[in-house]
């Protein structure tokens, strides 16, 4: 919780209260918390009395589990398929679980998705601990005392956390290629700035990782072999590898092997996202980071959200708060757990002492199934020769039906009426042409002044009556007259109203 | 005046006036157009109150003072949102005026006839102006007088009452919704009918004024009914028709009258009006004649349907997302006009580029509910023009804009057009702003727009809505702005 997300949870109806120091290392104090009335309790335990619901960043240690009343909700990351003891403790004081960490990947929950601010953070800090241990400029410059080239870095997985680390590498200047097992997201690493490593294969062996929630699936013996040699051809290029691919439910993937890692350039740097699992890189040690013989520097922390932990903080509060949001509907403080909702069913790992772990599949599918691209093929030449010609003869054809058309009814008409009607009927006949192609230019902007001055020219009517107001007959003088009045307010009307739109049109 | 000074003038009119419409092309050869229309106005008027066959001028002059007098105080007091609305009553008046020439000349011809047929070579001789020119007619002309009477009635009847309840739709004197009597289109088909009846009776049973009043009113019907099943986004078409029959019914009279000027000028504003209501059905993916006889197409199957929430959004995100945004586009629709929000737009315009943001316009051509709506109303608000766009020149950027404000429009917004082959409005070229990176949708409430189609833009992950009246809405963004 941050000063600002308990101002946002006051008005949710809720009242707060946190551990002393709980703020220090993310450079907010207990005076901020006091200024917004946060009530600053002395210790761990009291909170744990006094407290509905309780936020936690890390799951409860067997001590803490243990202070969970019966009815208390405990807000945190669980991991539960790791931890079945803590949940089984938790079940047993009778407490409901949210697990962060289990929130669905579906668009309405994103807000609530701690993993992604997460990997965001670590993300972003990969790129910046690269470039720590990175000797060289990201970005290429070409200086008074010579040229500097811009560093290469490759970055395997994009998902949250390697689509963070592109954009970070990409707008500190460096060469970024990405590579990913899910060919749809070519799409995404291109619109960062990066470019997509594309494997070679045809489209049937690709594999579809659409169809596990979001992330890759174990590929096929040929695509890793494929993957791999794929790497190896990259390996000495690269300045900086950034490694974030991980598969739910098992280790890491080993991608970049000790023999990569002996081709690439002393200086290079690489970091391992993965390292809590195992990490991608064979020489990954979790949590250190080692210097290999040929001065490549593995780095495999395990804590990049904390090294920003402001950021880090900021972004868990609001992904907190959101969920507390879905939690109290009606905005009065009072939680109302709604199990049939898919958001908060699926995080929730026990409630009502029982275990909920793991949720019914979610009703919404976490991603459409990615849709095969249609491709416009490029016309060649003679193709786009033969369809103008066609589209040019269709023209010609239409043009001439109409003519021929057109040209039997006058003649038609020639026929029966007199020779002053058609004299008439030829000028209707040009008026209407003319007026055809006339407009046709006129700007769309300008229709409104169009329509306003057709208007006030369409009064033209006035010749007519004017020409029978001296007539003999009272009646047709009165006719005549009112169609005078009524043509000559459309007449003023309709310039005036013109100019004043047209002066309006302003170039700037 | 001899006969000829007065051709000599209306030719020279007539080509004004095809200069006036053909400057109407670009902003600033605009505003000379309009002097052009002017000129060639006064000079027609002028040449036929001098020239051969008018009569009682003195009569014609006060009657242009006072109508002239009216027309400048209502053009200069309209507001720009009222412009529909009065370009629709200007309509009706046209439409008015010819029903009365019509009359005229029938009373006319009436009149001549009893003369020959009591034989009054004096009276006969007496005869001045349009009386005269019909005492020379031969049986034949005279029959195809008739007809031309018939047509300019007809058409004159129908602008007239249709752009009457236009007015009323658009100024919200009458319920703006679709509405047909019990019967629906057999009405008109019925009332045409009689028309096409008493039009035959008129012209070749003799029975003059007996027959033409009734179709007068039958045909006043029809442009009632017709207008009454036509509403909300359809408006322009109606407009823009309506705007084209003005001409034809000045064309018909020109015929009647034996007059070329106003042939050549309602032949113009005829296809003028008929073009612009091309362009906006084109612009609907709808065909004319399903436009006029109102109401969507059938649906071929059920709709897609749509997943996800809508999520709003608060003053001070939108604010935060302008701040950070390097390239806006905004796209206004008839809600800007109704909250009257177009001055807060540019406002909002004017500080976005004092900070150095590309801020454009998308304007879709059924924006609004009269052709180039929207356009009058930025020009109004002093928004510069050449930053306004249509849809065609900017569809493409939309990927590389930051953010896409949707301010009151709804289908020109939907991307159901594109996405799903069953919504009625499939097809239709809409604004592809969901491709923006960020949209922020300003809407009253949730409801669906004018076609009733729910729009899948407010489900999107990447739009935002901000609820609440426009003006109001961006009144409170403006000081956020920095």
């Amino acid at each position: 919780m941050t000063p600002e997300s308990a101002i946002q949870l006051i008005k949710l109806g809720h009242s707060c209260m946190i551990e002393t120091g709980a703020g220090a290392k993310a450079g907010f104090s207990d005076t901020a918390y006091a200024a917004v009335g946060v009530e600053v309790v002395q210790s761990a335990a009291g909170l744990f009395e006094a407290a509905d619901v309780v936020v936690k960043v890390r799951a409860p240690d067997e001590h803490e589990a243990g202070l969970l009343q019966d009815g208390q909700t405990l807000i945190s990351f669980i991991w539960p398929a790791q931890n079945q003891q803590l949940l089984e403790l938790c079940k047993s004081r009778g407490a409901t679980v949210v697990a962060m960490d289990m929130v669905p990947r579906i668009s309405r929950a994103q807000k609530m998705d701690a993993l992604s601010s997460m990997a965001n953070i670590a993300g972003y800090r990969a790129v910046i601990e690269a470039g720590n241990n990175f000797g060289r400029f990201f970005t290429g410059q070409v200086t008074a005392a010579g040229k500097v080239p811009p560093a290469k870095v490759l970055i395997v997985g994009a998902g949250v956390a390697g689509l963070a680390a592109i954009g970070t590498s990409v707008s500190l200047g460096a060469i970024v290629n990405a590579f990913d097992v899910r060919p749809e997201v070519a799409e995404q690493i291109e619109s960062m700035g990066a470019s997509f490593v594309y494997l070679e294969f045809s489209a049937a062996e690709l594999p579809d990782g659409a169809a596990t929630g979001g992330y890759a699936a174990p590929s096929t013996p040929e695509f890793q072999a494929k993957q791999l040699a794929k790497f190896r051809e990259l390996a000495p290029e690269m300045d900086i590898v950034i490694t974030t691919a991980l598969i739910p439910g098992r280790p890491a993937p080993k991608l970049w092997t000790a023999d990569m890692v002996a081709m690439m350039k002393p200086g290079s740097v690489i970091i391992d996202l993965a390292a809590e699992r195992g990490g991608n890189c064979d020489l990954t040690v979790p949590d250190e980071k080692i210097v290999t013989d040929n001065g490549v520097t593995v780095i495999g922390y395990t804590d990049f959200p904390s090294r920003m932990a402001a950021q880090a903080s900021t972004l868990y509060s609001n992904n907190i708060r959101h969920m507390l949001a879905d939690l109290t509907p009606k905005k009065d403080g009072v939680i109302a757990h709604n199990m049939e909702d898919d958001v908060i069913r699926g995080a929730t790992v026990a409630h009502a002492g029982e275990i909920t772990y793991p949720p019914p599949p979610p009703r919404i599918a976490a991603i459409a199934a990615a849709k095969p691209k249609e491709k416009i093929r490029e016309l060649t030449h003679d193709e786009r020769r033969a369809k103008e010609a066609a589209a040019f003869k269709a023209q010609t054809r239409s043009q001439f039906t109409l003519l021929g058309v057109g040209g039997a009814v006058i003649l038609i008409a020639g026929l029966f009426a007199p020779a002053s009607f058609m004299q008439h009927f030829i000028v209707f006949v040009l008026a209407c042409f003319v007026g055809f192609s006339v407009i046709w230019n006129v700007s769309h902007s300008l229709h409104t002044p169009l329509m306003a001055i057709t208007n006030a020219i369409s009064s033209i009517i006035i010749v007519g009556a004017v020409l029978q107001i001296g007539s003999g007959n009272y009646l047709v003088i009165l006719l005549a007259a009112l169609a005078v009045l009524m043509a000559g307010i459309n007449i003023f009307g309709g310039f005036m109203v013109t100019r004043r739109m047209l002066a309006m049109f302003q170039k700037s | 005046m001899d006969y000829g000074f007065t051709t000599a003038a209306y030719v020279v009119s007539a080509v004004l006036f095809i200069l006036s419409l053909g400057g109407l092309s670009g902003q600033e050869s605009a505003k000379r157009a309009v002097w052009y229309g002017i000129v060639g106005m006064g000079l027609a008027v002028a040449a036929t109150l001098v020239g051969p066959g008018a009569g009682n001028w003195f009569a014609s002059l006060i009657m242009i003072g006072i109508g002239g007098a009216i027309g400048w105080v209502v053009a200069q007091r309209v507001q720009m949102t009222e412009m529909p609305q009065l370009v629709a009553a200007m309509h009706s008046l046209v439409g008015l005026a010819a029903v009365f020439i019509g009359f005229n000349a029938e009373i006319e011809m009436a009149r001549v006839a009893a003369m020959q047929a009591a034989g009054d070579a004096d009276a006969l001789r007496l005869l001045a102006g349009f009386a005269a020119k019909v005492a020379e007619k031969s049986a034949t002309e005279i029959n195809i007088l008739k007809v031309e009477v018939v047509l300019g009635v007809f058409i004159g009847a129908i602008t007239f009452t249709g752009s009457v309840i236009a007015y009323g739709k658009l100024a919200g004197k009458v319920d703006g919704k679709a509405k047909k009597l019990p019967g629906g289109h057999v009405n008109n088909a019925v009332a045409l009918a009689v028309c096409v009846v008493a039009g035959g009776l008129y012209v070749a049973g003799g029975y003059g004024m007996l027959a033409l009043i009734p179709l007068t009113l039958v045909a006043g019907f029809i442009g009632y009914h017709l207008i009454m099943g036509i509403g909300g986004a359809d408006m322009p078409v109606v407009v823009s028709m309506l705007n084209s029959y003005s001409g034809w019914a000045a064309a018909a009279i020109g015929f009647s009258l034996s007059n070329d000027l106003l042939i050549v000028v309602g032949a113009l504003v005829g296809s003028s009006g008929a073009i612009l209501s091309y362009i906006m059905c084109k612009a609907m993916n709808r065909s004319f004649v399903s436009v006029i006889l109102g109401g969507f197409g059938g649906t071929t199957g059920p709709a897609m349907e749509v997943v996800g929430e809508q999520v709003a959004i608060d003053t001070d995100g939108v604010a935060a997302a302008l701040n950070d945004a390097d390239s806006i586009i905004i796209i206004p629709g008839y809600g800007m006009a109704v909250a009257q929000a177009q001055q807060s737009v540019s406002e909002l315009t004017r500080k976005l580029r004092a900070k150095g943001k590309t801020v454009r316009f998308a304007i879709h051509p059924v924006a609004g509910r009269l052709p180039g709506h929207m356009n009058v109303l930025l020009a109004e608000a002093k928004v510069p023009y050449d930053i306004v766009l249509e849809m065609d020149a900017i569809n493409e950027d939309f990927p590389s804009t930051d953010v896409a404000i949707v301010i009151g429009s709804n289908d020109i917004v939907n991307p159901a057009a594109q996405e799903d082959p069953n919504s009625p409005i499939a097809g239709m070229p809409v604004l592809e702003c969901w491709k923006a990176k960020q949209v922020f949708v300003s809407k009253r409430g949730q409801g669906t727009g004018y076609s009733g189609i729910e729009n899948p833009l407010f489900y999107k992950e990447n739009t935002r809505m901000f609820y609440g009246d426009a003006k109001k809405s961006l009144d409170s963004l403006l000081p956020l702005i920095d």
